[in-house]
Parts: structure tokens; sequence; C-alpha cells
């Protein structure tokens, strides 16, 4: 089974268009997923890019595209990855584990629609609701904090699809085999906070110790960061992190599907 | 007689056993069953004797080691869609998202079929009109199962499995909930019926299979099953004076020697009980009567399905007596 393949399967099967939707409307209606998930991302950027003094020093290099862009620019990428580690490792196991736990999966494995269109809906939901997010901080930063635009967009892009693919796997088998979306959600966790320090949360990537940086790059989210962040300042191909990011993606979907428990 | 709705031949399901070492379990050892179109068919025993396993394979969500199911006349393992498709499952637990509405659950679930019953139909019919935007986590236990149960007629089954579902319910939400399944069978839906309440087995079912440790111990209408009991009529009679009550008892154990509508004589107390035939009361009265023998109280002790599995089984019926499979 392939992303792809779950997909389309989905389509195939009669009534998937109304389940998308109401799951879709079921998803918006919880308050802390429409938060963190959602909101979370561009609030933090925009309040932090706005109160703390270094951040809004400019950068002071002439000649440069983001010559007299605020400091904060170096924290776009990592906030698009922050963005990314919300959703894959807090929100949506515990969607998961708790249709597993509450037997949602169980009671539609008994109907013509077969569980796994419930999962690929959802892995949908949530790709569409990163989006929302990361675009809002884009924007957010852009008008509210004056963030220049990146200077290579496509590798923006392309390192922010793989981070999706990445961490959406590493997301899939967290949730994988937790019997409960407590469990889930501890393990997300566990996992959530070092992914922000090496995504640059906490200490900033271009500052951050080389030990650091180097452990990072071979963590799904640090490559993430660090590739944007390359994107961002046109630093060339992050040819290493685009690397790291497919193995993880390549070893993580299989593992995760395969061992996912349906009931 | 056109060909059975459920069929089920020596049934056999084994769990590996938890933990390291640990002794496989055996959770159906052999059960055969067939259901009839348009009965209410129960599967009656203590919690742990299979019965969960036993419709898991019935709807195909787990594999038999051994035996042979068929549903409307496919395998629900090599033929899954056709099964699926024609009947619906109510399961044990609550199975939806708390913040799903009622409506919106009955239109999900609706468009999952080629022809899905008319959801305001079954919401009226299920009592659930006035709760239709309500979310599922904001219901009442009976509410939820209503739910459960209507979410398993959406798709216009021809078979109905209902799993448990009375537990948890309040006595009144019980015999409304009995009400309801009397009013889907006679829409024409075959009715399978699984629970651990006696009464709610011989209130609601045409015939009922009693499965214990894996098997099914005893087969048959519930009138035909109490009938099958030895001495299957009783009576009590209460005597204030116990010079009355030791007269009496001697009265009716010499009537138990000579007349065979009585069986047995037991006296405890205050009281002496006769089983024995329907005809019993008849020949107690004719006993006791030119003695002048009145007692102050006389009980008829009807006999109930928990009789028939203490006679078949040779203990209590205890229903959390087995320690539950896990799933």
């Amino acid at each position: 089974m392939s992303a792809v393949g779950t997909v389309s399967a989905a389509r195939s099967a009669r009534g998937f268009g109304t389940l998308f939707a109401t799951e879709a409307r079921v998803w918006l209606r919880d308050p802390g997923a429409v938060f963190f998930a959602l909101v979370f991302p561009v609030l933090l950027l925009v309040a932090l890019g706005l109160v703390i003094p270094d951040f809004r020093t400019p950068m002071d290099d002439p000649g440069l595209p983001w010559e007299n862009a605020p400091a904060v620019t170096i924290w776009m990428p990592t906030v698009l990855a922050l963005a990314v580690a919300t959703i894959s490792l807090t929100t949506m196991p515990v969607q998961f584990a708790t249709f597993r736990e509450k037997g949602v999966l169980r009671r539609l494995a008994t109907t013509p629609m077969p569980p796994q269109n419930l999962i690929g809906a959802h892995l949908v939901i949530n790709v569409l609701a990163l989006l929302v997010a990361a675009a809002a901080a884009v924007v957010g930063g852009m008008t509210v904090l004056g963030i220049p635009a990146a200077v290579d967009p496509l590798v923006v892009l392309l390192c922010f699809v793989l981070a999706t693919t990445a961490m959406f796997s590493l997301g899939l088998l967290v949730a994988a085999r937790a019997a409960r979306g407590t469990s889930a959600s501890g393990l997300g966790m566990l996992i959530y906070f070092p992914s922000l320090l090496f995504s640059g949360v906490w200490v900033p990537l271009p500052v951050m110790p080389d030990w650091m940086s180097e452990v990072s790059k071979y963590t799904p989210i640090g490559a993430a960061a660090q590739g944007m962040l390359a994107g961002w300042f046109g630093d060339g191909f992050p040819l290493a992190q685009v690397l790291v990011m497919l193995a993880w993606t390549v070893v993580l979907f299989p593992l995760g599907v395969k061992l996912f428990r349906w009931t | 007689m056109t060909s059975p709705v459920v069929e089920v031949r020596n049934l056999r399901k084994t769990y590996p056993g938890a933990g390291r070492g640990a002794a496989p379990k055996t959770a159906v050892a052999d059960v055969s069953f067939q259901v009839a179109r348009g009965e209410i068919f129960g599967i009656l025993g203590p919690n742990g004797a299979g019965k969960t396993t036993t419709v898991e394979c019935l709807a195909g969500l787990r594999a038999a080691d051994g035996g042979d199911i068929q549903v409307l006349g496919n395998n629900p393992r090599t033929d899954p869609m056709s099964v699926r498709q024609h009947v619906g499952v109510q399961l044990q637990e609550a199975a939806l998202h708390d913040n799903i509405t009622v409506d919106e659950a009955m239109r999900v679930f609706a468009s999952f079929y080629p022809d899905p019953a008319s959801v305001p139909e079954l919401l009226d019919l299920l009592d659930l009109t006035a709760h239709g935007k309500q979310r599922f986590g904001k219901l009442s236990g009976g509410q939820k199962q209503r739910l459960s149960i209507a979410l398993a007629l959406v798709g216009k089954p021809q078979v109905a499995i209902l799993d448990e579902l009375t537990t948890g319910l309040d006595p009144a939400a019980r015999r409304a909930t009995w009400d309801l399944v009397e009013r889907v069978r006679d829409s024409g839906v075959t009715i399978l019926l699984v629970t651990h309440f006696m009464d709610e087995a011989e209130r609601l079912c045409d015939r009922l299979a009693v499965i214990d440790k894996g098997r099914v111990v005893t087969e048959g209408t519930p009138a035909s099953l109490i009938e099958s009991l030895d001495g299957s009529r009783g009576v009590r009679l209460r005597f204030a004076d116990p010079a009355a009550r030791r007269r009496a008892a001697d009265l009716l154990t010499l009537l138990s020697r000579q007349d065979d509508d009585v069986a047995a004589v037991r006296t405890t107390a205050d009281e002496i009980e006769v089983t024995g035939t329907r005809r019993a009361l008849f020949a107690v009265v004719q006993a006791l009567a030119p003695a002048e023998l009145v007692p102050d109280d006389v009980r008829t002790v009807t006999r109930t399905l928990e009789d028939v599995f203490v006679q078949v089984t040779g203990r209590q019926y205890q229903a959390d007596e087995n320690e539950e499979v896990a799933a």
C-alpha cells in the first residue's frame, strides 16, 4: 500500500466523499487540534518575532537579498518544520490511536467501507491542515514581520514536501500500535520535544554548536529545517538533508503500514 | 424449508497464549448452529464463553481455525464484501468519534451502501429524531445504544447481529430496546442476538443456543428448553404452625412416592417445596384438602433458562465467571 494507492483505493469506494467531508468537519470541531495544528506556528513566529529584540534587529548584510530583513528570518524555516512536527507527532497519532481505542476501525471493518480509507482520509485532511498552517506562517511572517521571500522557493518546497513524507511516516509508526490515544500522545511528545530542539526552536540553526548541528542533520526534522534554511538563503542545494529525509520516508512509511494494527 | 440465513458448523478458534510460553487459549472449541430467515436467534452464555469470538468470525473480523461458516450463502473470509453489504453489525462498545453528530454518523454510514434505508425514518423508528444534531459524546447510554442499532440497520441488512445490546442500560431502557428489536424483526430482518442476560434471551429469542466454555451445550426454543427440565414446575407452601408444617410434609412425602406427577419434596426452615409436572399443584391440593391443612401462603415457582443452564452444565450461572478472552 502506498500513499497514492490508499488515496486511489479510497476514491473508488462508495461514500468516500461523504466520509471525507464529515471527517474534515469533525476534525475542525476539536479546538486543541485547530489551535496547535493551524494557529500555533504562525502565532509563535509572529509573537516572538515582535517581542524578542534580537529577532527584530536587521541582519545588515549589504548587497544580499535579505539586506535589511529582521533576524527572525533565520527562524522562518524552523517554524515551518515545527508546523510539520506538530501535526505529524501530536495531532495525527492521537487521532489514529483514538480510532482504534474507540473501535471505529473495527466498526468500519464490518461495513463495505474499508478502515484503511478512514486513515487515508485523515492523512489527506492532516496534509491539507499542514498546508494551511504553513501558508499562514509564511504570509504572517512576510506581512507582519517583513521576512523576505525565499531565494530558492523550489528548494524550500522540496524540503517541505520531504519533511512532510518523513514526519507523517514517523507519526504513522507512532500510531501503528498504540492501544490508546493517551499512549500515542505520550510517545508522540517524547519524540516531539527533541525534534523541536533539533529544528532550532530553542537554539537557532546558525548558532547551534557544530556537534548538535551534525546530529540534527540526521534527524528527519533537523534535516528539514536545515534544508529549508539553505533554500531560504540560497545556500546551495542541501543534498545531504534531502537524502536523509528520503531515507527516513523510505524506511518508516512501509514500517508504519506493516505494523499498523487495525483492531 | 428455505436454506438457513446463517450456518455455523464446528467452528473452532484458538488464540495464542498471552506472554512467552503461555498455553494457547481456546475461545471456541466446537460451535454449530443454524439461523432461519426472520427469526430472532440467541447466542446465550456467560462472558468469556466464546460468544464474541463466534460473532467476530461471522462478521469476517477474524479467521476461524476450523469449521465452516456461511452467511447468506457466502463465506465471510473468502467473500467479505457480500457479507458486509447485507449484514449489519452492532458491536459491544461505542464505536464513533465523540464529536460526530447523530445525523452525520447516519449519513456517513448510509453512504457506504448501494441502497440505504431512509435516515429520517430510521431515526424515527429508534426514537432519535430529536437528537439528530447532538454529538455522540453527549448522548446517554441508551441513546448511544439506539444509534448503534440504527447504524447496523442503515444499510438495509438482511441479517443484523446485535452483541450485548442492553449491557449498561437501566431497566426501562432495556425493555424499550427489547420492543425495538421485535419491531426490527417484524420489518423482515433476521436477528442474531448475543447476550449474557438470561431474561433477555428468554423474552426475545425464538430459538437460542446456550454456549459454555466454547461449546454449544443445548439448543432450542426457550419454552422447549425449560419444558425439558426435570420437575419443570414447583410449588412452595408456607405454614406458620410448625405442627401443621410437619404433617403436611409427611403427607406430601408420601404423595411423592405414589404420584408420578410429584417428583420431589424439600423442606426448608418454614417452607415446603414440591417439584413435579404441571399437574403437581392439583395433586398437592387434593392431598392437603381432606386433612384440612391450609397453607398460609402458596407460591408457584417458575423455571427459567437459568435452571436450564444449571442442569446442562452442573453449576450455577454467573455471567462474569469466565475471564474475558483478550481481543
